[in-house]
Protein backbone atom coordinates (compact mmCIF):
# COMPACT_ATOMS: atom_id res chain seq x y z
CA UNK A 1 0.00 0.00 0.00
CA UNK A 2 1.46 3.45 -0.72
CA UNK A 3 2.31 5.41 2.37
CA UNK A 4 -0.17 8.52 2.45
CA UNK A 5 1.17 12.06 1.13
CA UNK A 6 0.17 15.29 3.26
CA UNK A 7 0.60 18.78 1.73
CA UNK A 8 1.26 21.81 3.71
CA UNK A 9 -0.39 25.01 2.42
CA UNK A 10 1.38 28.20 3.97
CA UNK A 11 0.88 31.76 3.71
CA UNK A 12 3.41 33.16 5.31
CA UNK A 13 4.29 36.29 4.02
CA UNK A 14 7.77 37.15 6.16
CA UNK A 15 11.08 35.12 5.85
CA UNK A 16 11.17 32.71 7.27
CA UNK A 17 8.03 33.02 9.19
CA UNK A 18 6.21 32.18 12.18
CA UNK A 19 3.48 30.66 10.08
CA UNK A 20 6.15 28.46 8.11
CA UNK A 21 7.47 27.32 11.61
CA UNK A 22 3.79 26.33 13.16
CA UNK A 23 3.08 24.72 9.56
CA UNK A 24 6.10 22.34 10.03
CA UNK A 25 5.46 21.53 13.54
CA UNK A 26 1.82 20.39 12.45
CA UNK A 27 3.54 18.55 9.44
CA UNK A 28 5.93 16.71 12.28
CA UNK A 29 2.96 16.14 14.32
CA UNK A 30 0.60 14.95 12.06
CA UNK A 31 3.54 11.80 10.53
CA UNK A 32 4.35 10.68 14.07
CA UNK A 33 1.14 9.01 14.31
CA UNK A 34 1.11 7.85 10.30
CA UNK A 35 2.92 5.47 8.18
CA UNK A 36 6.96 6.41 8.44
CA UNK A 37 7.14 6.59 5.01
CA UNK A 38 4.70 9.41 4.88
CA UNK A 39 4.95 12.01 2.24
CA UNK A 40 5.29 15.72 3.47
CA UNK A 41 5.31 18.24 0.75
CA UNK A 42 5.23 22.05 1.34
CA UNK A 43 3.68 24.97 -1.01
CA UNK A 44 4.91 28.47 0.06
CA UNK A 45 2.17 30.50 -1.41
CA UNK A 46 4.70 33.78 -1.29
CA UNK A 47 6.88 31.83 -3.97
CA UNK A 48 3.37 31.75 -6.43
CA UNK A 49 1.90 34.67 -5.38
CA UNK A 50 2.12 35.84 -9.25
CA UNK A 51 1.08 33.06 -10.49
CA UNK A 52 -1.69 33.02 -8.34
CA UNK A 53 -2.69 36.56 -9.36
CA UNK A 54 -2.21 35.85 -12.75
CA UNK A 55 -4.49 33.43 -12.38
CA UNK A 56 -7.26 35.00 -11.24
CA UNK A 57 -7.01 36.87 -14.05
CA UNK A 58 -6.11 34.92 -16.67
CA UNK A 59 -8.21 31.72 -15.56
CA UNK A 60 -5.60 29.18 -16.44
CA UNK A 61 -2.39 28.54 -13.88
CA UNK A 62 1.30 28.56 -14.76
CA UNK A 63 3.17 25.19 -14.81
CA UNK A 64 4.45 25.71 -11.28
CA UNK A 65 0.94 26.97 -9.52
CA UNK A 66 -0.90 23.78 -11.72
CA UNK A 67 2.14 21.65 -9.76
CA UNK A 68 1.39 23.18 -6.60
CA UNK A 69 -2.73 22.54 -7.57
CA UNK A 70 -2.12 18.96 -8.01
CA UNK A 71 -0.49 18.04 -5.28
CA UNK A 72 -3.07 19.40 -3.02
CA UNK A 73 -6.03 17.91 -4.84
CA UNK A 74 -4.01 14.68 -4.88
CA UNK A 75 -2.68 14.81 -0.93
CA UNK A 76 -4.32 12.60 1.49
CA UNK A 77 -4.79 15.20 4.17
CA UNK A 78 -3.64 19.42 3.96
CA UNK A 79 -2.12 20.92 6.77
CA UNK A 80 -3.09 24.83 5.84
CA UNK A 81 -1.70 27.98 7.95
CA UNK A 82 -2.47 31.68 7.55
CA UNK A 83 -1.19 34.19 9.28
CA UNK A 84 -4.51 36.54 10.35
CA UNK A 85 -4.94 39.97 8.51
CA UNK A 86 -7.68 42.54 10.01
CA UNK A 87 -9.33 39.37 11.54
CA UNK A 88 -9.18 36.73 9.24
CA UNK A 89 -6.87 35.01 6.69
CA UNK A 90 -4.93 37.01 4.48
CA UNK A 91 -5.40 37.92 0.80
CA UNK A 92 -2.48 35.32 -0.79
CA UNK A 93 -4.65 32.24 1.52
CA UNK A 94 -7.78 33.02 -0.04
CA UNK A 95 -7.11 33.76 -3.00
CA UNK A 96 -4.86 30.53 -3.67
CA UNK A 97 -8.59 28.68 -2.60
CA UNK A 98 -10.47 30.47 -5.14
CA UNK A 99 -8.60 28.94 -8.26
CA UNK A 100 -8.81 25.86 -7.33
CA UNK A 101 -12.23 23.37 -8.76
CA UNK A 102 -14.78 24.50 -6.48
CA UNK A 103 -15.00 20.63 -5.51
CA UNK A 104 -11.15 19.50 -5.50
CA UNK A 105 -11.21 19.06 -1.58
CA UNK A 106 -14.41 17.88 -1.13
CA UNK A 107 -14.08 15.15 1.62
CA UNK A 108 -10.37 15.81 2.22
CA UNK A 109 -8.86 16.13 5.85
CA UNK A 110 -7.62 19.21 6.51
CA UNK A 111 -5.97 20.69 9.67
CA UNK A 112 -6.72 24.12 9.62
CA UNK A 113 -4.10 26.90 11.34
CA UNK A 114 -3.10 30.29 12.22
CA UNK A 115 -0.44 32.97 13.58
CA UNK A 116 -1.46 36.25 14.89
CA UNK A 117 0.59 39.17 17.32
CA UNK A 118 -1.78 38.23 19.98
CA UNK A 119 -4.17 35.41 21.22
CA UNK A 120 -7.47 38.01 20.79
CA UNK A 121 -7.66 37.02 16.96
CA UNK A 122 -7.87 33.42 17.94
CA UNK A 123 -11.62 32.97 17.00
CA UNK A 124 -10.75 34.02 13.16
CA UNK A 125 -10.30 30.01 12.79
CA UNK A 126 -13.45 28.97 14.02
CA UNK A 127 -15.58 32.56 12.18
CA UNK A 128 -13.22 32.53 9.12
CA UNK A 129 -11.48 30.06 8.15
CA UNK A 130 -13.52 26.91 9.12
CA UNK A 131 -16.41 27.95 7.21
CA UNK A 132 -14.41 28.38 4.17
CA UNK A 133 -13.66 24.71 4.17
CA UNK A 134 -17.06 23.63 5.00
CA UNK A 135 -17.69 25.89 2.41
CA UNK A 136 -15.61 23.63 0.32
CA UNK A 137 -16.94 20.48 1.90
CA UNK A 138 -13.30 19.90 3.33
CA UNK A 139 -13.59 17.48 6.32
CA UNK A 140 -11.58 19.82 9.32
CA UNK A 141 -9.89 18.31 12.01
CA UNK A 142 -12.14 19.57 15.02
CA UNK A 143 -8.76 20.87 17.00
CA UNK A 144 -7.78 24.12 15.29
CA UNK A 145 -4.67 25.73 16.65
CA UNK A 146 -3.87 29.17 17.06
CA UNK A 147 -0.07 30.37 17.57
CA UNK A 148 0.51 33.99 18.85
CA UNK A 149 3.57 36.04 19.19
CA UNK A 150 4.25 34.67 22.79
CA UNK A 151 3.49 31.28 22.24
CA UNK A 152 6.76 30.81 20.79
CA UNK A 153 8.35 31.95 23.98
CA UNK A 154 6.63 29.41 26.04
CA UNK A 155 8.57 25.91 27.31
CA UNK A 156 9.27 23.85 24.18
CA UNK A 157 7.88 20.34 26.74
CA UNK A 158 4.67 18.50 25.83
CA UNK A 159 3.52 20.07 28.86
CA UNK A 160 2.99 23.80 27.67
CA UNK A 161 -0.59 24.61 25.73
CA UNK A 162 0.90 25.04 21.92
CA UNK A 163 2.45 21.85 21.98
CA UNK A 164 -0.14 19.98 23.13
CA UNK A 165 -2.55 21.88 20.68
CA UNK A 166 -0.26 20.90 18.13
CA UNK A 167 0.04 17.52 18.87
CA UNK A 168 -3.37 16.61 19.70
CA UNK A 169 -4.19 18.21 16.17
CA UNK A 170 -2.15 16.37 14.35
CA UNK A 171 -3.35 13.71 16.14
CA UNK A 172 -6.85 14.13 14.73
CA UNK A 173 -5.97 14.82 11.29
CA UNK A 174 -3.74 11.61 11.43
CA UNK A 175 -6.91 9.84 12.18
CA UNK A 176 -8.68 11.39 9.50
CA UNK A 177 -6.37 10.11 7.19
CA UNK A 178 -5.99 6.99 8.07
CA UNK A 179 -10.13 6.24 8.26
CA UNK A 180 -9.72 7.87 4.96
CA UNK A 181 -9.60 5.74 1.71
CA UNK A 182 -6.36 7.00 -0.40
CA UNK A 183 -7.08 10.32 -2.47
CA UNK A 184 -7.51 10.02 -5.84
CA UNK A 185 -7.57 13.74 -8.24
CA UNK A 186 -10.97 13.50 -10.27
CA UNK A 187 -10.01 13.21 -13.37
CA UNK A 188 -11.81 16.36 -15.10
CA UNK A 189 -12.15 14.82 -18.56
CA UNK A 190 -14.04 12.05 -17.83
CA UNK A 191 -17.80 12.32 -18.53
CA UNK A 192 -19.84 11.67 -15.57
CA UNK A 193 -23.14 10.36 -17.37
CA UNK A 194 -23.15 8.35 -20.74
CA UNK A 195 -24.40 10.76 -23.79
CA UNK A 196 -27.51 8.67 -24.99
CA UNK A 197 -28.77 8.89 -20.80
CA UNK A 198 -28.30 12.83 -21.34
CA UNK A 199 -30.06 12.58 -24.66
CA UNK A 200 -32.87 10.34 -23.56
CA UNK A 201 -33.67 12.82 -20.77
CA UNK A 202 -33.82 16.07 -23.37
CA UNK A 203 -36.57 15.80 -25.02
CA UNK A 204 -37.90 13.76 -28.31
CA UNK B 1 -7.21 22.75 -44.51
CA UNK B 2 -9.32 25.97 -43.65
CA UNK B 3 -7.31 28.92 -42.82
CA UNK B 4 -9.38 31.94 -41.21
CA UNK B 5 -10.29 34.64 -38.59
CA UNK B 6 -12.76 34.97 -36.23
CA UNK B 7 -13.66 38.06 -34.41
CA UNK B 8 -15.56 38.73 -30.61
CA UNK B 9 -16.59 42.21 -32.16
CA UNK B 10 -15.04 44.07 -28.63
CA UNK B 11 -15.40 47.82 -28.81
CA UNK B 12 -12.26 48.24 -27.22
CA UNK B 13 -10.55 51.88 -26.52
CA UNK B 14 -6.92 51.81 -28.26
CA UNK B 15 -4.63 52.12 -25.28
CA UNK B 16 -1.81 54.01 -27.69
CA UNK B 17 -3.96 56.67 -28.84
CA UNK B 18 -6.99 56.99 -26.36
CA UNK B 19 -9.47 56.98 -28.80
CA UNK B 20 -12.57 54.73 -28.74
CA UNK B 21 -14.49 53.58 -32.37
CA UNK B 22 -18.27 54.05 -32.00
CA UNK B 23 -20.69 50.96 -32.35
CA UNK B 24 -21.01 52.26 -36.22
CA UNK B 25 -17.44 52.59 -36.43
CA UNK B 26 -16.71 48.74 -35.05
CA UNK B 27 -19.70 46.82 -37.12
CA UNK B 28 -18.08 48.53 -39.96
CA UNK B 29 -14.47 47.65 -39.56
CA UNK B 30 -15.76 44.06 -39.15
CA UNK B 31 -17.51 44.39 -42.16
CA UNK B 32 -13.39 46.22 -43.74
CA UNK B 33 -11.93 42.86 -41.95
CA UNK B 34 -14.27 39.84 -43.67
CA UNK B 35 -13.44 41.63 -46.83
CA UNK B 36 -9.95 41.73 -46.56
CA UNK B 37 -9.69 38.09 -44.93
CA UNK B 38 -10.90 37.26 -48.79
CA UNK B 39 -8.87 39.57 -50.35
CA UNK B 40 -5.98 37.70 -48.92
CA UNK B 41 -6.82 34.35 -49.26
CA UNK B 42 -8.37 33.21 -46.08
CA UNK B 43 -10.98 30.48 -46.65
CA UNK B 44 -12.99 31.40 -43.58
CA UNK B 45 -14.34 34.38 -41.91
CA UNK B 46 -16.19 34.00 -38.22
CA UNK B 47 -18.24 36.53 -35.77
CA UNK B 48 -18.86 35.90 -32.19
CA UNK B 49 -22.12 36.56 -30.40
CA UNK B 50 -22.87 38.54 -27.69
CA UNK B 51 -25.60 40.88 -25.85
CA UNK B 52 -23.96 42.97 -23.61
CA UNK B 53 -21.34 46.20 -24.32
CA UNK B 54 -19.20 46.78 -25.16
CA UNK B 55 -19.60 43.81 -27.79
CA UNK B 56 -21.42 44.81 -31.20
CA UNK B 57 -22.58 41.01 -32.82
CA UNK B 58 -25.83 40.50 -31.05
CA UNK B 59 -26.83 39.47 -34.47
CA UNK B 60 -24.51 37.28 -36.58
CA UNK B 61 -26.70 36.39 -39.54
CA UNK B 62 -27.37 40.09 -40.23
CA UNK B 63 -24.33 40.88 -40.48
CA UNK B 64 -23.40 37.37 -42.66
CA UNK B 65 -25.60 38.10 -44.96
CA UNK B 66 -24.68 41.57 -45.91
CA UNK B 67 -21.42 39.67 -46.18
CA UNK B 68 -22.64 36.65 -48.43
CA UNK B 69 -23.42 39.65 -50.56
CA UNK B 70 -20.12 41.39 -50.14
CA UNK B 71 -18.27 38.71 -51.19
CA UNK B 72 -17.52 35.72 -53.44
CA UNK B 73 -15.54 32.51 -51.61
CA UNK B 74 -15.41 33.09 -47.93
CA UNK B 75 -17.12 30.70 -45.74
CA UNK B 76 -19.29 32.95 -43.56
CA UNK B 77 -19.40 31.15 -39.66
CA UNK B 78 -19.92 31.81 -36.07
CA UNK B 79 -17.98 32.22 -33.25
CA UNK B 80 -19.86 30.74 -31.50
CA UNK B 81 -23.54 30.63 -31.48
CA UNK B 82 -25.32 30.47 -28.86
CA UNK B 83 -27.14 27.51 -28.49
CA UNK B 84 -28.45 27.93 -24.96
CA UNK B 85 -30.12 31.30 -24.92
CA UNK B 86 -31.20 30.92 -28.69
CA UNK B 87 -34.47 29.57 -29.92
CA UNK B 88 -33.14 26.46 -31.63
CA UNK B 89 -36.13 26.96 -34.22
CA UNK B 90 -34.95 30.79 -34.99
CA UNK B 91 -31.51 29.27 -35.45
CA UNK B 92 -32.41 26.33 -38.51
CA UNK B 93 -34.36 29.34 -39.58
CA UNK B 94 -31.64 32.22 -40.07
CA UNK B 95 -29.13 29.97 -40.62
CA UNK B 96 -30.83 28.10 -43.51
CA UNK B 97 -31.84 31.47 -45.18
CA UNK B 98 -28.08 32.32 -44.83
CA UNK B 99 -27.25 29.38 -46.14
CA UNK B 100 -29.20 29.84 -49.41
CA UNK B 101 -27.86 33.69 -49.75
CA UNK B 102 -24.68 32.52 -49.49
CA UNK B 103 -24.92 29.79 -52.17
CA UNK B 104 -23.76 27.59 -49.31
CA UNK B 105 -20.71 29.33 -47.93
CA UNK B 106 -21.88 28.96 -44.54
CA UNK B 107 -21.03 27.11 -41.23
CA UNK B 108 -21.64 27.78 -37.59
CA UNK B 109 -19.97 26.67 -34.40
CA UNK B 110 -22.25 26.35 -31.37
CA UNK B 111 -21.38 27.43 -27.97
CA UNK B 112 -22.97 27.87 -24.84
CA UNK B 113 -21.79 31.02 -23.59
CA UNK B 114 -20.10 31.96 -20.05
CA UNK B 115 -21.83 35.44 -19.86
CA UNK B 116 -24.42 34.69 -16.96
CA UNK B 117 -26.68 37.23 -17.03
CA UNK B 118 -27.57 36.33 -20.62
CA UNK B 119 -29.34 33.31 -19.37
CA UNK B 120 -31.73 35.09 -17.30
CA UNK B 121 -32.09 37.70 -19.70
CA UNK B 122 -32.86 35.28 -22.69
CA UNK B 123 -35.16 33.58 -20.01
CA UNK B 124 -32.96 30.58 -19.32
CA UNK B 125 -30.95 29.13 -16.41
CA UNK B 126 -27.38 28.85 -16.16
CA UNK B 127 -27.05 25.76 -14.33
CA UNK B 128 -28.68 23.99 -16.95
CA UNK B 129 -26.51 25.47 -19.24
CA UNK B 130 -25.15 21.43 -20.59
CA UNK B 131 -28.98 20.36 -20.39
CA UNK B 132 -30.19 23.41 -22.72
CA UNK B 133 -27.10 22.83 -25.54
CA UNK B 134 -28.10 19.12 -25.58
CA UNK B 135 -31.81 19.48 -26.03
CA UNK B 136 -31.79 21.94 -27.97
CA UNK B 137 -29.34 20.61 -30.45
CA UNK B 138 -30.99 18.05 -30.84
CA UNK B 139 -34.08 19.49 -32.08
CA UNK B 140 -32.07 22.06 -34.12
CA UNK B 141 -30.23 19.13 -35.95
CA UNK B 142 -33.51 17.20 -36.33
CA UNK B 143 -35.38 20.40 -37.86
CA UNK B 144 -32.87 20.60 -40.44
CA UNK B 145 -33.44 16.76 -41.36
CA UNK B 146 -36.89 16.21 -40.94
CA UNK B 147 -39.11 17.73 -43.01
CA UNK B 148 -42.07 18.03 -40.26
CA UNK B 149 -41.27 17.66 -36.61
CA UNK B 150 -43.23 16.80 -33.69
CA UNK B 151 -41.13 17.75 -30.28
CA UNK B 152 -41.72 17.84 -27.17
CA UNK B 153 -38.99 19.22 -24.93
CA UNK B 154 -38.06 21.07 -21.26
CA UNK B 155 -36.65 24.18 -22.62
CA UNK B 156 -39.03 25.67 -25.36
CA UNK B 157 -42.99 25.12 -26.31
CA UNK B 158 -43.56 22.13 -27.75
CA UNK B 159 -43.73 21.32 -31.58
CA UNK B 160 -47.12 19.61 -33.96
CA UNK B 161 -46.09 19.53 -37.44
CA UNK B 162 -44.04 21.86 -37.68
CA UNK B 163 -41.58 22.39 -40.36
CA UNK B 164 -38.77 24.74 -40.46
CA UNK B 165 -38.34 26.98 -43.73
CA UNK B 166 -36.23 27.28 -45.93
CA UNK B 167 -35.07 23.62 -46.02
CA UNK B 168 -31.35 23.76 -46.02
CA UNK B 169 -30.00 24.17 -49.35
CA UNK B 170 -29.63 21.03 -51.42
CA UNK B 171 -31.37 19.13 -48.71
CA UNK B 172 -27.30 19.44 -46.84
CA UNK B 173 -27.73 21.40 -43.35
CA UNK B 174 -24.84 23.71 -42.81
CA UNK B 175 -21.90 22.01 -41.43
CA UNK B 176 -21.94 22.19 -37.14
CA UNK B 177 -18.99 22.67 -34.91
CA UNK B 178 -18.93 22.51 -31.45
CA UNK B 179 -16.85 24.98 -28.77
CA UNK B 180 -15.75 24.25 -26.17
CA UNK B 181 -13.01 25.59 -23.05
CA UNK B 182 -13.45 22.47 -20.46
CA UNK B 183 -16.23 20.44 -20.79
CA UNK B 184 -16.27 17.06 -22.04
CA UNK B 185 -20.13 16.78 -22.38
CA UNK B 186 -19.76 19.54 -25.42
CA UNK B 187 -16.76 16.85 -27.07
CA UNK B 188 -18.97 13.90 -26.23
CA UNK B 189 -21.67 15.66 -28.36
CA UNK B 190 -19.47 16.82 -31.14
CA UNK B 191 -18.80 13.24 -31.57
CA UNK B 192 -22.20 12.00 -30.93
CA UNK B 193 -23.20 13.29 -34.36
CA UNK B 194 -20.26 13.18 -36.16
CA UNK B 195 -20.17 16.99 -36.29
CA UNK B 196 -16.75 18.96 -36.03
CA UNK B 197 -15.27 20.01 -32.37
CA UNK B 198 -13.52 23.56 -32.42
CA UNK B 199 -10.86 23.95 -29.27
CA UNK B 200 -10.72 27.52 -29.02
CA UNK B 201 -7.16 27.21 -26.69
CA UNK B 202 -5.54 30.85 -27.59
CA UNK B 203 -6.45 31.71 -23.23
CA UNK B 204 -5.31 28.58 -22.31
CA UNK B 205 -2.57 26.10 -21.68
CA UNK B 206 -2.31 23.04 -24.48
CA UNK B 207 -2.06 20.18 -22.47
CA UNK B 208 -5.71 20.62 -21.61
CA UNK B 209 -6.91 21.04 -24.91
CA UNK B 210 -4.49 17.96 -26.46
CA UNK B 211 -6.71 16.06 -23.44
CA UNK B 212 -9.89 16.94 -24.74
CA UNK B 213 -9.27 16.99 -28.44
CA UNK B 214 -8.11 13.51 -27.83
CA UNK B 215 -11.01 12.49 -25.90
CA UNK B 216 -13.48 14.11 -28.78
CA UNK B 217 -11.58 11.71 -31.60
CA UNK B 218 -11.55 8.87 -29.58
CA UNK B 219 -15.71 8.99 -29.19
CA UNK B 220 -16.26 10.40 -32.90
CA UNK B 221 -14.59 6.51 -33.67
CA UNK B 222 -16.78 5.00 -30.85
CA UNK B 223 -19.82 6.38 -32.49
CA UNK B 224 -18.84 5.33 -36.10
CA UNK B 225 -18.13 7.89 -38.41
CA UNK B 226 -14.44 7.10 -38.66
CA UNK B 227 -11.16 6.50 -37.29
CA UNK B 228 -9.84 9.32 -34.39
CA UNK B 229 -8.03 10.85 -36.95
CA UNK B 230 -11.09 11.67 -39.37
CA UNK B 231 -12.84 13.79 -36.87
CA UNK B 232 -13.18 17.22 -38.03
CA UNK B 233 -10.55 19.25 -35.43
CA UNK B 234 -10.73 23.44 -35.45
CA UNK B 235 -8.24 25.39 -33.66
CA UNK B 236 -7.54 28.53 -32.17
CA UNK B 237 -4.85 30.90 -32.87
CA UNK B 238 -3.57 34.70 -32.13
CA UNK B 239 -0.64 36.56 -33.79
CA UNK B 240 0.77 39.65 -33.98
CA UNK B 241 3.19 40.11 -36.93
CA UNK B 242 5.92 42.79 -38.20
CA UNK B 243 8.87 41.21 -40.42
CA UNK B 244 11.17 42.11 -37.09
CA UNK B 245 10.16 40.32 -34.51
CA UNK B 246 11.29 43.18 -32.15
CA UNK B 247 8.76 45.64 -33.68
CA UNK B 248 6.09 43.53 -33.96
CA UNK B 249 6.83 42.90 -29.96
CA UNK B 250 7.28 46.69 -29.08
CA UNK B 251 3.90 47.60 -30.74
CA UNK B 252 1.74 44.53 -29.24
CA UNK B 253 2.87 45.14 -26.01
CA UNK B 254 0.05 48.05 -25.03
CA UNK B 255 -2.17 46.07 -26.64
CA UNK B 256 -1.43 42.73 -24.81
CA UNK B 257 -0.71 44.94 -21.03
CA UNK B 258 -4.29 46.33 -21.52
CA UNK B 259 -6.06 43.57 -22.81
CA UNK B 260 -9.11 42.87 -21.82
CA UNK B 261 -9.40 38.92 -21.05
CA UNK B 262 -6.04 38.58 -19.71
CA UNK B 263 -4.62 42.65 -19.37
CA UNK B 264 -2.55 42.96 -16.28
CA UNK B 265 -2.16 38.95 -15.85
CA UNK B 266 0.71 36.92 -16.98
CA UNK B 267 3.16 38.98 -18.75
CA UNK B 268 3.31 38.60 -23.02
CA UNK B 269 6.52 36.51 -22.31
CA UNK B 270 5.11 34.05 -20.03
CA UNK B 271 1.65 34.08 -22.36
CA UNK B 272 3.54 33.54 -25.19
CA UNK B 273 5.17 30.88 -23.69
CA UNK B 274 2.12 28.78 -22.24
CA UNK B 275 -0.82 30.13 -25.08
CA UNK B 276 -0.55 29.61 -28.56
CA UNK B 277 -0.10 33.17 -28.90
CA UNK B 278 2.75 34.62 -31.12
CA UNK B 279 3.99 38.06 -31.19
CA UNK B 280 6.75 38.10 -33.42
CA UNK B 281 7.73 37.63 -37.49
CA UNK B 282 5.90 35.91 -39.93
CA UNK B 283 8.05 33.20 -40.12
CA UNK B 284 8.00 32.75 -35.83
CA UNK B 285 4.32 32.26 -36.20
CA UNK B 286 4.51 29.48 -39.04
CA UNK B 287 7.02 27.60 -36.66
CA UNK B 288 4.29 27.99 -34.20
CA UNK B 289 1.70 26.76 -36.01
CA UNK B 290 3.29 24.10 -37.24
CA UNK B 291 3.18 23.23 -34.07
CA UNK B 292 -0.64 22.72 -33.25
CA UNK B 293 -0.65 19.86 -36.00
CA UNK B 294 2.23 18.19 -33.81
CA UNK B 295 0.28 18.78 -30.39
CA UNK B 296 -3.58 17.99 -32.10
CA UNK B 297 -2.88 15.89 -34.98
CA UNK B 298 -4.06 16.42 -38.40
CA UNK B 299 -6.74 19.08 -38.35
CA UNK B 300 -9.08 21.23 -40.88
CA UNK B 301 -10.09 24.48 -39.66
CA UNK B 302 -7.57 27.12 -38.23
CA UNK B 303 -8.63 30.46 -37.45
CA UNK B 304 -6.97 33.61 -35.73
CA UNK B 305 -7.89 36.20 -33.48
CA UNK B 306 -6.87 39.22 -34.93
CA UNK B 307 -8.63 42.37 -34.49
CA UNK B 308 -9.22 42.64 -30.50
CA UNK B 309 -7.92 44.79 -27.61
CA UNK B 310 -8.28 47.93 -29.40
CA UNK B 311 -5.93 47.06 -32.15
CA UNK B 312 -6.93 50.20 -35.14
CA UNK B 313 -8.38 48.77 -38.17
CA UNK B 314 -5.46 50.16 -40.16
CA UNK B 315 -3.30 47.73 -38.09
CA UNK B 316 -5.36 44.68 -38.48
CA UNK B 317 -5.84 45.00 -42.31
CA UNK B 318 -1.81 44.98 -42.12
CA UNK B 319 -2.11 42.13 -40.37
CA UNK B 320 -4.38 40.20 -42.41
CA UNK B 321 -1.99 41.14 -45.49
CA UNK B 322 1.09 39.47 -43.73
CA UNK B 323 -1.25 36.71 -42.48
CA UNK B 324 -1.81 36.28 -46.33
CA UNK B 325 1.58 35.58 -46.73
CA UNK B 326 2.17 33.06 -44.11
CA UNK B 327 -1.21 31.00 -45.11
CA UNK B 328 0.52 29.60 -47.96
CA UNK B 329 2.95 28.64 -46.67
CA UNK B 330 1.30 26.66 -43.51
CA UNK B 331 -1.55 25.58 -46.01
CA UNK B 332 1.20 23.65 -48.69
CA UNK B 333 2.93 22.28 -45.15
CA UNK B 334 -0.21 21.19 -43.59
CA UNK B 335 -1.88 19.86 -46.64
CA UNK B 336 1.58 17.83 -47.15
CA UNK B 337 1.90 16.19 -44.27
CA UNK B 338 -2.09 15.18 -44.16
CA UNK B 339 -2.68 11.62 -45.17
CA UNK B 340 -5.27 10.46 -47.90
CA UNK B 341 -7.75 9.20 -45.36
CA UNK B 342 -8.25 12.80 -43.53
CA UNK B 343 -10.86 14.41 -44.82
CA UNK B 344 -10.52 18.54 -45.75
CA UNK B 345 -12.01 21.40 -44.45
CA UNK B 346 -15.82 20.72 -44.49
CA UNK B 347 -17.41 22.85 -47.23
CA UNK B 348 -20.81 22.59 -48.73
CA UNK B 349 -19.98 21.42 -52.08
CA UNK B 350 -18.47 18.28 -50.36
CA UNK B 351 -21.27 17.62 -47.90
CA UNK B 352 -23.11 17.40 -51.22
CA UNK B 353 -21.41 15.69 -52.94
CA UNK B 354 -20.88 12.57 -49.81
CA UNK B 355 -25.22 12.80 -49.44
CA UNK B 356 -25.23 12.30 -52.93
CA UNK B 357 -22.85 9.36 -52.90
CA UNK B 358 -24.28 7.99 -49.80
CA UNK B 359 -27.57 8.10 -51.51
CA UNK B 360 -26.21 6.56 -54.81
CA UNK B 361 -25.25 3.91 -52.73
CA UNK B 362 -28.56 3.36 -51.09
CA UNK B 363 -29.70 3.52 -54.55
CA UNK B 364 -27.45 0.48 -55.92
CA UNK B 365 -27.91 -1.46 -53.20
CA UNK B 366 -32.14 -1.43 -53.44
CA UNK B 367 -31.49 -2.00 -57.49
CA UNK B 368 -28.87 -5.19 -56.14
CA UNK B 369 -32.12 -6.30 -54.17
CA UNK B 370 -34.85 -5.85 -57.34
CA UNK B 371 -31.63 -7.52 -59.26
CA UNK B 372 -31.89 -10.38 -57.10
CA UNK B 373 -36.10 -10.80 -56.74
CA UNK B 374 -36.44 -10.51 -60.61
CA UNK B 375 -33.56 -13.24 -61.01
CA UNK B 376 -35.92 -15.21 -58.71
Amino acid sequence: MTPPAIAVVCAGISQPSSTRLLADRLAAATVADLPARTQIVTIELRELAHDIVNNLLAGFPSPALQRAIDQVVSADGLVTVTPLYNGSYNGLFKSFFDVLDPDALAGKPVLIAATGGTARHSLALEHAIRPLFSYLRAVTVPTAVFAATQDWGSAGSSGDALTARIERAGAGLAALIGRRRPAAAADPYALTTPFDQLLRSRGA
Amino acid sequence: MQFGIFTVGDVTTDPVTGGTPSEHERIKSMVAIARKAEEVGLDVFATGEHHNPPFVPSSPTTMLGYLAAQTDKLILSTSTTLITTNDPVKIAEDFAMLQHLADGRVDLMLGRGNTGPVYPWFGQDISKGIELAIENYHLLHRLWREDVVDWAGEFRTPLQGFTSTPRPLDGVPPFVWHGSIRSPQIAEQAAFYGDGFFANHIFWPTEHFVRLVGFYRQRFAHYGHGAPEQAIVGLGGQVFMRENSQDAVAEFRPYFDNAPVYGHGPSLAEFTQQTPLTVGSPQQVIDKTLTFRENFGDYQRQLFLMDHAGLPLKTVLEQLDLLGEVVPVLRRELDALRPANVPDGPTHEALVAAALAESDTEANSEGDSELETSSR
